[in-house]
């Protein structure tokens, strides 16, 4: 499951989404707002995404690793609008068998939704200004 | 032809429009771009951009059809 959230992650009903009988591992990554980047300090982030491709895209990541992975289940939560430092941001997390498995295929999703996902963060900097980040790196 | 374009984060600022409805000759999504960013000052290269038309990935030979929705996508950051 992917999914893009207006409102604030439910980390504890999302947890709950990972339980399944065969589930020996669950392994949850959280991002969260940092309150500096780069030397300057942050007081918060907006994040805008195309929704429509976002969640498409999302949902092919949860796929490819449910096909590379044996896991029991695979659920990443993205939001967007205006964030804090400390609030959570992005929400990734595996089921499976065995730990290896949750590890990696924890992994891969918070990777690939890094990478490929069209979301967009604003930093607003203590000092007064804001500025996009596009990470010098090719498309892929 | 007319095109949808939708328009995000710094091409969002740039353009100074989320959205808008283009007239163009453009007959692909590498001659629209040529033109939008020569309009609104556009500084990507298109190396640096990905493109989707009607909701999905494609590449930049893309041959647009009339009404198509059209996106510039510059680098991601989420996360």
């Amino acid at each position: 499951m992917f999914a893009i959230n207006e409102t604030p992650i439910d980390v504890v009903r999302l947890h709950r989404g990972l339980e399944a009988d065969g589930a020996g591992a669950v392994v949850c990554f959280e991002g969260r707002v940092r309150n500096y980047n780069d030397g300057r300090a942050v007081n918060g982030l907006s994040y805008q995404a195309y929704i429509e491709l976002a969640e498409a895209e999302g949902r092919r990541i949860v796929g490819e690793a449910h096909a590379k992975f044996a896991v029991e289940r695979v659920i990443c939560v993205h939001r967007v609008g205006d964030l804090a430092p400390g609030d959570v941001a992005v929400w990734a997390g595996v089921s499976a068998g065995h730990r290896a498995a949750a590890f990696d295929a924890c992994r891969y999703v918070i990777d690939e939704v890094k990478a490929r996902v069209p979301i967009w963060k604003r930093e607003h900097y203590v000092e007064g200004a804001s500025e996009w980040l596009h990470p010098d790196s090719a498309p892929k | 032809m007319n095109y949808r374009l939708l328009y995000f984060a710094s091409l969002c600022d740039a353009a100074g429009r989320a959205e808008e409805q283009v007239a163009s000759d453009a007959r692909d999504v590498s001659a629209l771009y040529a033109e939008l960013a020569a309009r609104h000052g556009f500084t990507f290269t298109p190396d640096r951009l990905r493109v989707a038309v009607n909701g999905a990935f494609t590449d930049w030979n893309h041959r647009l059809a009339d009404n198509d929705e059209v996106v510039f996508l510059p680098p991601v950051s989420g996360g």
